[in-house]
């Protein structure tokens, strides 16, 4: 059955044709790693953060013994397999029944290997545990389904997280300790980037904290680990790691929002939409995310909880400003935080602008 | 006869004319539902799980099949497109696509919640566990006959509940019911809550009703290090329902309180502690696997030692280490909480205390090795099921190694590494010596014997498809594939396409399994003459009643004078056997 | 758990007064069947206080992480009644072991009255408690969102709201295995009365005054930790 709806050519091309869009989109977004990686699944992880090493090592310690003991408990299995198979309905059977040495030694050799794999990872895990004083100060905050990143050194400077587009979710110098002050305003969620080797659960209600010291120049996936709902695989984005030089100068331009000169409103307003992390909710090719989509947004008749209204200038601003004042109907899941204060009326305008483009 | 144990089988099962079987002493759907026969609760059960299991493993397949592709559109694509393959009109595909999330998180929890409620917990003990233990012990029946169908009908109460809930909207919280999310989202959490409550009163009166048994139903003769070290493996599973099961039950009950009444202790924004439920959680989930595994433990001895016709090999040992495991993993539960932001004091005593429980395992998995040196070993299915075991769960197990340690799990945590390595133990471990088990005491439960070939053929199915599913799970884990994730990074896709191929054929190896037992038992199967007492030549006490079973299970007492791994073919008896 | 002595074929033989009437045919001796109904009884009471145990941990917690609310919380308490309800639950405890005493020797007039002393015991406990909630009620101290206190005149700093939530399911879960325990005392009282028990067969009552024990004994730890705070 399953396997006849595999076979379904219609679906098996869509599949193949939407993987595609899936891949590009990822690799504009550097998200998948350099060709090399994607060509074998069984490369790596690259080790882009001072404890990557110390945490393979254990790793790969640990391969190693129980490579050992899975050869050697298997080899002699089927060693013995075929040694005492049985020729004959009467074969006779050995009648040992324990033997004190070989079950102490092999009770013995593993405890001790125990306690070596276990004081190493505790090692490690210390190092992890206590944050270098000097260390730049990030603040992460998990929301249903996307991150926000603020730099208390560089006031105004908000990063967000977005499957489908390139945002920088967080971005950290290389050789500097970052440590990232978490919390959450709904569900538990967790900060995890593979390439660091370093997670953290964010929980509401409190803070918890994490660092790590970034060694390569890069762009590294970053993910939610924690389950939190539908869009928890949506909670994803990358960190890109600069050189310390240019660290401050690209954060600053990240969290630049002024109109360039040249630059349209509308396409002001697209790059607002992605700074400002709206496509976090709102997608403009249709498909229905968090909140409504924004594709032919412009003037249609949406109905709200308050009754239907025409979406226009106002009611745009209004959404951005007092999301809640009118729920549309089907949204009521997850609210839409406001935005006053954050954006200025220039924003709105250019953000308006935009929505009109997307028809 | 059935008092004279080291005497061989074949030949007293002639000197008492064969009395009808606890299959047909009684007749009629009600001897069966309000039965107080531990043989026949045992078969209910084992119909039971495997129907539940074979629904859990359902829903896996699906949502195995919607990871086929990295973008989540896959199940939204087939359900819009199933009516066209009926000759309909294509569905609504986007109403399909707007829900494809939920669709795939109500999928997993399903999968994982009955897995883990409906199947392994109560599968070995249930089935298996009542029908040997009072042959094992040389009783006629449990302590308490009327608590053990208490206990059926109570789990038969939880499953409802289950089924229930699938009907009420799902359920979309993993099955580890985190806080806040549990007590927030719209799903029919409070019924699927309330269900796993019930099935704890079960698995607890189960666990107390195997306890007395084994305390004070033993035959005479039938001394501690006489039992079969099955008895002595459901016996530590007991003592680990009957204390860990209760604190569950308290759990579940505050986040039922806490979703409907909002009294605030896990809620956040009330001043509660979300991460105070994790622990409750896991105080009872963690010593929960060994309630899983141990009875597959005990299974693994029998079918080792009987098809190898040689003394189990460190009995003492293995016997105690059950129990050890048993107390130790009562310590252990925060090694699932390494990142959760619990203190890193606890997270090193947790990590220490869970290595404590690997050296026990340790001792198992060599003695079972060591029992096969200079036996006498047969392939027969039961025995195949045995060694694949030997070979699925060690690999679980020493993943259990990468995860206790704290560095490497704080990398591993909530990966698809958790995920492999938790299959090859529960399905790789229990489930497999479940079904080896199934095999080995079929001939003794029904009376009729399957198709050896075919048995063979679904065996070989489903160690390919198993390894072929899970494995690489360990290496896309390692490369920072999350958990419960519908959409995922296109680097993964070969991988998870290898896993789903794998899984298509695990089903394909279960589907024949499943046919040929069922069909095993078609009239038109009936073997000849009845099976002999004993058809693998085991010693153990169940092997010397008649098969299947009478009603009161023995033709008068038995006493037992050796230990139940006394085959005639070990060399001292001197003693040959024929058949 | 109880009835599990009795056999477990569902047609009982009518000889209820012949020596062991009530030995189920898969025992072999009645030793056999009251050490296994007496130790399955111990095995159930232990699950009864891991239970427990996990409301109480939840208390601690709470506790830790609020000591100063909690304290001023349970300033609310009704002492007096907490005090009361103690002694009443201690005694009952008492006429409850005169009880399975007057089963051992045979005294079917001693066992039935004492039986009685201790479910009226039980049902004083009960109504004083009644009057404790409904006070609570009236005042608006309740577990989380019903928590209006303060609309009532009485402030408590921090989240008093936490406390009566663990109160009420602390004391609410006792309450509960009282009226059990109401229930199966009358059980086994009507029991007796048929003169069902004597020297040789007297496993219910003890059982029962086992489970009886346990719902004193918590009731023991609640009423310090929760109106005797310090
Ligand atoms: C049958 C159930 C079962 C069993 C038996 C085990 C056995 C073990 N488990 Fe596992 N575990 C689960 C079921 C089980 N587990 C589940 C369901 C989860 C995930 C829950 C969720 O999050 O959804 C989990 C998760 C889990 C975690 C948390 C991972 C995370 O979320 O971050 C950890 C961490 O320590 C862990 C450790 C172990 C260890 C050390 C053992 C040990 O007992 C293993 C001991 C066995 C061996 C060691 C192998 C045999 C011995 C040899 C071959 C000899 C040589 C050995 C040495 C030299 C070491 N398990
Ligand atoms: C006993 C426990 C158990 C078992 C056996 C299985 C079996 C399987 N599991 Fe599952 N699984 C869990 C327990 C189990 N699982 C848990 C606890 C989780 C976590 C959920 C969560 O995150 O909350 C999980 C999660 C989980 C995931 C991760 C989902 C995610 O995180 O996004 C995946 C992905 O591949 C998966 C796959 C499978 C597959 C392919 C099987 C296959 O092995 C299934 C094979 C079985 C069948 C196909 C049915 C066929 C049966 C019959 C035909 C009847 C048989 C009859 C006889 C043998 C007589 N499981
Ligand atoms: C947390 C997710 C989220 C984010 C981030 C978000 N929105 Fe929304 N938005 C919603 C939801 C949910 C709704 C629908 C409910 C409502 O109307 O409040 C919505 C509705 C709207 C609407 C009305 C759409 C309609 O169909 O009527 C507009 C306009 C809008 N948002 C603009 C924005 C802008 C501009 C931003 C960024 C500066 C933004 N949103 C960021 C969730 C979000
Ligand atoms: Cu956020 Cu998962
Ligand atoms: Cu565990």
């Amino acid at each position: 059955m399953i396997l006849s709806m595999l076979m379904a050519p219609e679906q098996a091309a869509k599949a193949a044709e939407t993987a595609q869009k899936a891949a590009e989109t990822a690799t504009e977004a550097g998200k998948t790693p350099p060709p090399w990686e994607t060509l074998t699944p069984w490369s790596t992880l690259p080790q882009a953060s001072t404890f990557a090493e110390g945490t393979d090592n254990v790793y790969l310690f640990i391969v190693v013994l129980s490579v050992f003991f899975f050869v050697l408990i298997m080899g002699v299995q089927g060693y013995f397999m075929w040694k005492y198979r049985r020729l004959s309905e009467d074969q006779k059977t050995s009648s040992i029944t324990h033997n004190g040495k070989l079950e102490f030694l092999w009770s013995a050799i593993p405890a001790v290997l125990l306690v070596v794999i276990f004081v190493w990872g505790e090692v490690d895990f210390l190092k992890q545990a206590v944050p270098p004083s000097d260390a730049i100060q990030v603040r992460v905050t998990g929301r249903q389904w996307y991150w926000t990143v603020d730099y208390p050194d560089h006031p105004g400077v908000q990063l967000t997280s977005s499957v489908d587009d390139s945002t920088v979710t967080m971005m950290v110098p290389k050789g500097r300790p970052v440590q990232l002050t978490m919390t959450s305003e709904d569900v538990l969620h967790s900060f995890y980037i593979p390439a660091f080797r370093v997670k953290r659960d964010v929980v509401p209600g409190r803070y918890t904290t994490m660092w790590f010291e970034a060694t390569q120049v890069g762009e590294f996936n970053m993910y939610c680990a924690e389950y939190c709902g539908d869009q928890h695989s949506a909670m994803v984005g990358v960190v890109k790691v600069l050189e310390p030089e240019l660290f401050d100068a690209a954060l600053a331009e990240a969290g630049r929002l002024e109109q360039d000169e040249g630059e349209s409103l509308a396409d002001f307003g697209k790059r607002i939409y992605s700074r400002r992390g709206c496509n976090a909710c709102h997608s403009i090719d249709g498909s229905p995310k968090t909140g409504p989509t924004w594709k032919g947004l412009w003037g249609k008749q949406e109905t709200t909880d308050k009754g239907t209204v025409t979406v226009d200038d106002n009611y745009v601003r209004e959404s951005v400003l007092e999301p809640n004042a009118q729920i549309v109907s089907g949204f009521n899941g997850v609210k839409m935080p406001s935005y006053k204060g954050q954006l200025e009326d220039k924003h709105i305008t250019a953000l308006i602008e935009y929505i009109k483009t997307l028809k | 006869m059935a008092d004279d144990k080291s005497k061989n089988d074949a030949d007293h099962a002639e000197t008492h004319e064969r009395e009808p079987s606890y299959l047909v002493a009684t007749k009629g759907l009600k001897s069966w539902l309000f039965t107080v026969d531990h043989k026949r609760l045992g078969l209910m059960y084992l119909g039971s799980t495997l129907l539940f299991f074979f629904i859990g493993g359902v829903a896996a397949i699906m949502f195995r099949t919607e990871l086929l592709t990295p973008q989540g559109d896959y199940i939204a694509q087939m359900l819009a497109a199933l009516p066209t393959w009926l000759g309909g009109t294509a569905g609504d595909l986007d109403a399909a696509l707007a829900q494809s999330a939920t669709t795939y998180n109500k999928l997993f929890t399903v999968h994982g919640a009955v897995m883990v409620f409906l199947v392994i917990i109560p599968s070995v003990p249930g089935s298996l566990g009542n029908f040997l233990l009072p042959l094992m012990l040389g009783a006629k029946d449990v302590a308490f006959p009327r608590l053990n169908l208490l206990s059926f009908w109570v789990y038969t109460l939880g499953a409802l509940f289950f089924i229930y809930t699938l009907f009420a909207g799902g359920l979309d919280t993993g099955w580890t019911f985190y806080t806040p999310y549990s007590s927030s989202t719209g799903t029919a959490v409070v019924s699927a809550l309330f269900g796993a409550f019930i099935l704890g009163f079960s698995s607890i009166l189960t666990g107390l009703n195997f306890m007395v048994t084994i305390h004070k139903m033993r035959a005479p003769g039938m001394t501690w290090n006489r039992m079969p070290l099955f008895c002595w493996s459901i016996y530590a599973t007991a003592v680990i329902q009957v204390l860990a099961t209760p604190v569950l039950a308290i759990t579940l009950l505050l986040l039922m309180i806490e979703r409907t009444l909002h009294i605030g202790i896990f809620d956040p924004a009330m001043g509660g502690d979300p991460v105070l439920f994790q622990h409750f959680f896991w105080f009872y989930s963690h010593p929960a696997v060994y309630i899983m595994i141990l009875p597959g433990f005990g299974i693994i001895s029998e079918l080792i030692a009987v098809h190898s016709r040689k003394h189990i090999f460190g009995y003492k040992a293995i016997a105690l280490s059950s129990v050890a495991i048993a107390i130790i993993s009562f310590v252990v539960w925060g090694h699932h909480m390494f990142v959760s932001g619990q203190s890193e004091l606890a997270g090193i005593v947790f990590s220490f205390l869970t290595f404590a429980v690997a050296v026990p395992t340790a001792i198992k998995v060599f003695s079972w090795v060591a029992t096969l040196y200079k036996g006498s070993i047969e392939f027969n299915t039961p025995m195949l099921y045995a060694l694949m075991f030997l070979f699925t769960f060690s690999i679980g197990g020493l993943t259990g190694v990468f995860l206790g340690t704290l560095s490497v799990d704080v990398h591993l945590h909530d990966t698809y590494f958790v995920v492999a390595h938790f299959h090859y133990v529960m399905m790789g471990g229990t489930i497999i010596a479940f079904i080896g088990g199934i095999h080995h005491w079929w001939p003794k439960m029904t009376g009729r014997m399957y198709n050896e070939g075919q048995a063979k053929i679904g065996a070989l199915l489903v160690f390919i498809g198993f390894n072929m599913t899970f494995f690489n799970q360990f290496v896309m884990g390692q490369q920072g594939m999350p958990r419960r994730y519908y959409t995922y990074n296109p680097q993964f896709q070969q991988q998870h396409l290898l896993s789903s191929i794998g899984s298509y054929i695990l089903f394909a190896g279960l589907l024949l399994t499943a046919w040929y037992l069922l069909r095993s038992l078609a009239k038109s199967n009936a073997p000849k003459e009845p099976l002999p007492d004993s058809p693998w030549g085991g010693a153990s006490l169940e092997w010397d009643t008649q098969t299947p079973p009478i009603e009161h299970n023995f033709h008068g007492q038995p006493r037992v004078d050796t230990d139940p791994y006394n085959f005639p073919q070990i060399d001292r008896t001197g003693e040959v056997d024929h058949h | 758990m109880s009835s599990d002595h009795d056999s477990p074929k569902a047609h009982r033989p009518e000889g209820a007064q012949e020596p062991h009437a009530f030995m189920a045919h898969h025992f072999n001796t009645p030793g056999q069947q009251a050490g296994a109904a007496k130790f399955g009884m111990w095995v159930f009471l232990a699950t009864e206080i891991l239970m427990f145990s996990g409301l109480f941990l939840a208390y601690f917690i709470v506790r830790m992480h609020y000591p100063d609310m909690v304290l001023a919380a349970h300033e609310h308490l009704n002492k007096v009644a907490g005090g009361v309800n103690t002694v009443v639950l201690i005694t009952s405890s008492l006429t409850m072991a005169l009880a399975v005493r007057a089963a051992q020797v045979g005294n079917t007039p001693a066992i039935k009255r004492n039986l009685l002393l201790t479910i009226a015991f039980a049902f004083v406990f009960m109504v004083v408690k009644y009057f404790e909630y409904t006070a609570k009620i009236e005042h608006g101290m309740l577990p989380g969102k019903f928590y209006n206190a303060h609309e009532h005149g009485y402030l408590i700093e921090g989240h008093p709201h936490i406390f009566f939530a663990v109160y009420f399911c602390m004391t609410g879960l006792h309450g509960i295995h009282v009226l059990i325990g109401i229930g199966v005392l009358t059980w086994v009282y009507l029991r007796a009365a048929k003169g069902q028990f004597g020297p040789s067969y007297y496993t219910p009552v003890e059982n029962v005054g086992l489970y009886w024990h346990l719902v004193d004994l918590v009731w023991i730890f609640l009423f310090p930790l929760l109106y005797l705070v310090r």
